[in-house]
């Protein structure tokens, strides 16, 4: 028997972690990665709503988060690729601006 | 059993977090990261979530995570090297995600008794029930994210286009 706000304090010290990872890394692959913790902690506090209002729905939002997920980690890593082959090099505090 | 499972998996998940913050090297920021996501798989099981495990082993530790090691590997991602900039996200950064945490955890601890317990296998929501509601309610939304992973590929392809 586990209480249901266990799983989501776990979440929320999770998405913690991954907003501090978001504003320390100085590497953009990590920066990027951090935001798929913050996504994936996000999606833990669904499912436990959904286990705590015993609602399907719940559940098909954390689907659709992982179609987006999926989506955006396709694209965004295809724009680092882009940013390294302009700049050659994938330190966030070299890449502040947007004009080449 | 279930708070045990609980427990170990939960460790499991902030010690992978953690480790992805303290590394230095991309590699093992994603390694921890794929730690992260496969224990989380397991608490979906404990929520009752089964369909929801085996999508996050399959599309995040194994399709999502993939594709970042292979970007690891691709750009040949060195040890990230200490800044200005990254000194004052350290002295910024730390206090910043201790407070969202002590926000969020006392408003889930002052609430916790409109939250009831979980028992392994009281509520399972098995992939029958979660396609009735996904293929008959939501048809309209869930074909169009075939529509969207359709433009991401074509998006991803022409980013990552060598330019002639």
């Amino acid at each position: 028997m586990v209480p249901i706000s266990w799983y989501l304090i776990l979440s929320a010290i999770l998405f913690s972690i991954g907003v501090a990872a978001f504003l320390i890394k100085r590497n953009i692959i990590t920066v990027f990665m951090s935001i798929e913790l913050m996504l994936n902690a996000v999606n833990l506090t669904f499912v436990a709503f959904a286990q705590q209002w015993h609602m399907v729905r719940g559940q098909i939002f954390v689907f659709f988060v992982m179609v987006v997920a999926a989506a955006e980690a396709a694209v965004g890593l295809a724009i680092i690729i882009a940013v390294f082959r302009a700049r050659s090099t994938l330190n966030v505090d070299q890449i502040d601006l947007m004009k080449l | 059993m279930h708070l045990a499972l609980f427990c170990i998996f939960g460790a499991l998940c902030v010690a992978g977090a953690l480790n992805l913050l303290l590394q230095r090297h991309p590699i093992n920021s994603a390694l921890s990261l794929i730690v992260v996501m496969s224990s989380l798989a397991v608490l979906y099981l404990l929520l009752g979530a089964e369909f929801l495990a085996a999508a996050q082993v399959i599309v995040y530790s194994g399709a999502i995570m993939v594709l970042f090691t292979f970007v690891i590997m691709l750009l040949n991602a060195g040890r990230e090297q200490r800044t200005h900039g990254s000194k004052m996200a350290w002295v910024l950064g730390f206090p910043g995600a201790a407070v969202l945490l002590a926000l969020l955890a006392d408003i889930f601890i002052t609430h916790s008794g409109d939250f009831h317990r979980v028992q392994a296998g009281e509520y399972v929501v098995n992939t029958a029930m979660l396609s009735g509601v996904l293929f008959r309610d939501l048809l309209l939304p869930f074909e169009v994210t075939s529509i969207l992973i359709l433009i991401a590929i074509l998006g991803a392809v022409a980013l990552a286009r060598k330019e002639h």
